[in-house]
């Protein structure tokens, strides 16, 4: 069999001042790619080991409730079954400490916290048995009231779900324990002078639900612990040495204990960063001692694993008459489910982060509440941020005459403007972002009848963290590229491409591959849009040092000093010129004699992110009768940096822009009074299908990274901020109308096109 | 609890198998053939990871019973190539970069492949009505539906050149 590059046509073409490179920017067939198209390719469900026990979880009816007792004696005395574990099975964990919210999490103790909280859990010899186990394990709930929204959590009268938790943050230090877990404040110059100096204040409240991540392939695990007191966990996940450290801390064992090998993803967006079910596992088939396979329905995924937040905002805004912004107000708030989260940061983070403003106030809550932990969804808190600031951009703009990409232009963020935190930008590409979107053929082709157009950005700072790669030349020149990066969306393509760079040769001859947890260094999470950028750093680093030795190597096998030998496509090149150059599979057959293996691991703590900037432009045709929403057309710009392998950068502006559609017209958890889901399903939550869309125009826009050797920024999710935005604004072009709760559902889009819709009751003021 | 002998014609190969009564065709094809191209994302039908091919029909192997597939020829994503020569669906996703993570594309290579069966020259809008039972959250459509037609416009060509030469 044959595979074959090609290249298909893209409307990004490389800028001409970026350096040309021989495989940087070129698109090879993936080299996990064949195992994926026929069925070879092993996910976490695909896994299995002689003798393996089926594990299920039992799980809460009650959104909040007192746990009274467990039985398990009915269920430890049916056929098939080989262990049972409850909340008292695990270390105890005392409010405060850090293993607290995920040991409470993975396993209830003396309360269920939200519907599908887990409560126990069963071995048994099959999937049947251990359902019907898990069915016979007896729990007395006392209910108690569960808090479901955010302006609930709110309300000082309504009681704290965790006694423990008083808002951090707060000054003073609160001296009631509440549902707020956390307060950000930032501020800069003075707002009220900023809002005097505007011509056009506009305020606006906004809401949205919690959303799931939507991953296809549910979590699953399978673990074998051996009487020796050790485990090996087969799951899939975004980092597996944070499984192995997750699960050492949850169960009290030493990492070296524990040992996690990756399987294929399918698909993780934030949702896959954390554990459920893998010290169930363990313990599970410890107490067995047999191997525990465990996967979670899609009805568990949905009740039990990671939303992204919901949140309610209310976000002013200020401008010139000549479309400069003069100041920001923002009042968030985020519902992390049970546990306190981040969301909240990085909201108020984020918020007003890709315009210059002068003056502004963010306060932000965090707030709790009797529904599943959330988890990071691509770009955590900033596509619910963007909504509301990129909403009353376009109403700022309007109300001004401006051009919305021109009234961007005017405000966008460029290197060393200072951001929210106080730290100045490094070289940015978003005014490229606006310009590209600006230039586009789409954004002067005609609309049709009932059609509408919008425009938003977004901005994400991205991360770097910890990565390891071990690069392994072999016998013949060809070579391995181990790093400890899951690779969610072709990352190991963009890692052979830059080794095929450094060393040289062909990138089908370098085969990438992902380590477990002990066969290469330690490595973060792919999260952050992280992966090409780090790990992608440590391939260089460790390339570059391979490169190194074999110079030293050809120098010796021609007779010359290091100094006088160069490396230049893929072969060691004597600087006079009297000697032959040796191809680098020369120098590998050699390698007994020149100083064995020629082998490198490269780590590093990557510093030097390069924060991200996306411009989208949709055009939406409104069904007047229905209410329906049709995506008809879309165009997305993003600043990558430098694409190293471009049909994956388009795919992840292209898949960031689907799922940031599903979230601005589907998508959204239904809770019931009693705080159990009413849609946890494909069925009723909906997530965009094929026929729901238009094709996705990617453009690449590349502004390089000045602190990564090939430019890189990062990719993963930015391309999910400005969606929300940009649908809402094509809708409120299509109908007149405004509709700032989401989903924008066929009845509530209807509603705005009858009824008066919601401008007259938020406040726009002129100061002119 | 007595199992159930199933013999049908799994990938052109006859083949038998015991299941129980109440197990899916996918769970068969999984964990009594060995068979995990097919994926379970669901369990009920909605997301189409699961999709088989049975008698020519598409379906989600999650909604079967594996004793219904008695007699059936029951077609998986190992089945697609012919030995080394991969279906032209499984070279236009490779070389259009249809997939990400991968989970969903055995159920997607089917759906493909069964639109392509019936309509081999299908408009961007069949294609994606087409695919419409199966979801992908990685790639929103817009490199599956170009590697679809891209395929579909593939296999005409070769058809066409084998009946030039046939006619020949």
């Amino acid at each position: 069999m044959t595979v074959t590059e090609s290249r298909p046509e893209s409307s990004s073409e490389p800028p001409a001042a970026r350096p040309r490179y021989r495989f940087v920017g070129t698109r090879p067939v993936r080299h996990d790619g064949l195992d994926k198209v026929t069925g070879r390719a092993r996910f976490a469900a695909d896994c299995d080991l002689p003798g393996q026990l089926a594990g299920c979880v039992v799980r809460s009816p009650h959104a909040h409730a007192r746990i009274i007792s467990i039985d398990t004696g009915e269920a430890e005395a049916m056929p098939g079954v080989k262990a049972v574990i409850s909340g008292g099975d695990f270390p105890a964990v005392a409010p405060g400490d850090p293993n607290y919210d995920m040991g409470v999490n993975l396993m209830a103790r003396d309360r269920v916290l939200y519907e599908g909280h887990a409560v126990a859990a069963v071995a048994a010899l099959t999937t049947d048995q251990a359902r019907a186990a898990a069915a016979a394990v007896r729990v007395e709930y006392e209910p108690l009231p569960p808090v479901l929204t955010i302006d609930a959590a709110l309300d000082p009268a309504v009681g704290a779900i965790h006694a423990h938790m008083f808002t951090s943050g707060a000054d003073p230090a609160p001296t009631e324990p509440s549902n707020v877990s956390q307060l950000t404040n930032f501020a800069r110059g003075d707002t009220e002078a900023g809002f005097a100096a505007a011509d056009v204040v506009i305020e606006r409240e906004f809401t949205t639900q919690p959303v799931h991540q939507g991953y296809i392939e549910p979590h699953a695990v399978t673990a074998d612990a051996s009487q020796d007191g050790k485990a090996t966990v087969w799951c899939s996940s975004q980092g597996h040495f944070n499984v192995r450290a997750q699960t050492a801390a949850m169960l009290g064992w030493e990492t070296a204990r524990i040992k996690v090998v990756p399987a294929e993803i399918g698909g993780g967006f934030g949702g896959k960063t954390t554990i459920y079910l893998e010290p169930l596992a363990v313990l599970l088939s410890a107490k067995a001692g047999r191997p525990v396979k465990m996967v979670m329905t899609r009805s568990e995924v949905f009740r039990a694993t990671g939303p992204a937040p919901g949140s309610k905002f209310r976000v002013k805004l200020g401008a010139r008459s000549d479309g400069t912004l003069t100041a920001g107000k923002a009042q968030m708030a985020y519902s992390s489910g049970v546990f306190p989260s981040y969301a909240a940061f990085l909201g108020a983070w984020t918020v007003f982060e890709s315009y210059d403003i002068a003056d502004f106030e963010v306060e932000a809550r965090n707030v709790v509440l009797n529904t599943p932990r959330s988890a990071a969804y691509r770009a955590p808190s900033a596509p619910m941020s963007a909504l509301a600031t990129e909403t009353v951009v376009d109403e700022l703009a309007q109300a001004l005459g401006i051009d919305p990409i021109e009234m961007r232009l005017r405000n966008a963020v460029s290197e060393g403007a200072i951001n929210t935190l106080g730290a100045p930008f490094p070289r940015v590409g978003f005014t490229e972002c606006l310009e590209a979107i600006r230039d586009h053929p789409h954004y002067g082709a005609p609309l049709g009848p009932n059609q509408g157009r919008g425009v938003a950005a977004g901005h994400w700072f991205n991360i770097g963290e910890s990565s390891s790669a071990t690069v392994n030349l072999n016998e013949d020149g060809t070579a391995t590229v181990v790093t400890g990066s899951p690779d969610i969306g072709g990352s190991r393509a963009s890692m052979a491409l830059m080794a095929a760079e450094e060393l040289g040769i062909d990138v089908y001859d370098i085969t990438p591959v992902v380590g477990d947890t002990e066969s290469v260094g330690f490595t973060d999470i792919t999260e952050g849009s992280r992966a090409t950028f780090a790990t992608g750093m440590a391939v260089v680093e460790a390339c570059r040092r391979v490169v190194a030795d074999l110079r030293g190597r050809a120098a010796k096998m021609m007779g010359v000093d290091v100094s006088e030998v160069d490396w230049a496509d893929g072969s060691a090149v004597h600087a006079g010129g009297e000697h032959d150059p040796l191809p680098l599979a020369a120098i590998t057959a050699e390698a007994k004699k020149t100083g064995g293996p020629i082998t490198v691991t490269g780590s590093l703590d990557a510093k030097g992110v390069g924060p991200s900037f996306a411009v989208h432009l949709c055009d939406v045709e409104v069904d007047p009768e229905t209410g329906v929403v049709q995506v008809v057309r879309y165009t997305a710009a993003q600043d990558a940096g430098t694409a190293i392998h471009p049909s994956y950068v388009e795919g992840q502006i292209q898949g960031g822009a689907a799922q940031g559609i599903g979230w601005a017209l589907n998508e959204e958890y239904i809770y019931d009074g009693d705080g159990v889901m009413e849609n946890p399903g494909f069925l009723d939550y909906r997530v965009p299908v094929a026929s729901d869309l238009p094709m996705i125009d990617a453009v690449i826009v590349e502004v390089p990274n000045p602190n990564h050797p090939y430019g890189v920024r990062g990719v993963g999710e930015t391309s999910i901020i400005p969606p929300l935005a940009a649908v809402a604004n094509a809708v409120a072009a299509a109908t007149g109308r405004r509709i700032r709760d989401l989903p924008m559902s066929p009845v509530r889009v209807l509603d705005a096109i009858v009824n008066s819709g919601s401008d007259s009751t938020d406040s726009s003021s002129s100061n002119g | 609890m007595s199992r159930v002998h199933v013999t049908c014609t799994v990938n052109g190969d006859e083949t038998e198998f015991l299941c129980d009564g109440g197990q899916t065709l996918l769970n068969a094809l999984r964990d009594e053939l060995g068979l995990t191209g097919a994926k379970e994302g669901c369990g009920t039908g909605d997301c189409g990871s699961c999709s088989v091919i049975i008698d020519g029909r598409l379906t989600c192997s999650c909604l079967v019973l594996a004793p219904e597939a008695q007699g059936a020829a029951v077609l998986t994503v190992e089945g697609l190539a012919s030995g080394d020569d991969l279906h032209p669906l499984q070279q236009s996703f490779l070389e259009g970069a249809a997939l990400q993570c991968g989970v969903c594309t055995p159920g997607i290579l089917m759906a493909a492949a069964a639109l392509l069966d019936r309509n081999p020259d299908p408009t961007e809008t069949e294609v994606r009505y087409g695919l419409a039972g199966n979801l992908c959250r990685c790639t929103g459509y817009d490199k599956i539906v170009r590697s679809v037609l891209a395929a579909a416009d593939s296999q005409r060509t070769t058809s066409q050149r084998t009946n030039t030469e046939e006619t020949a």
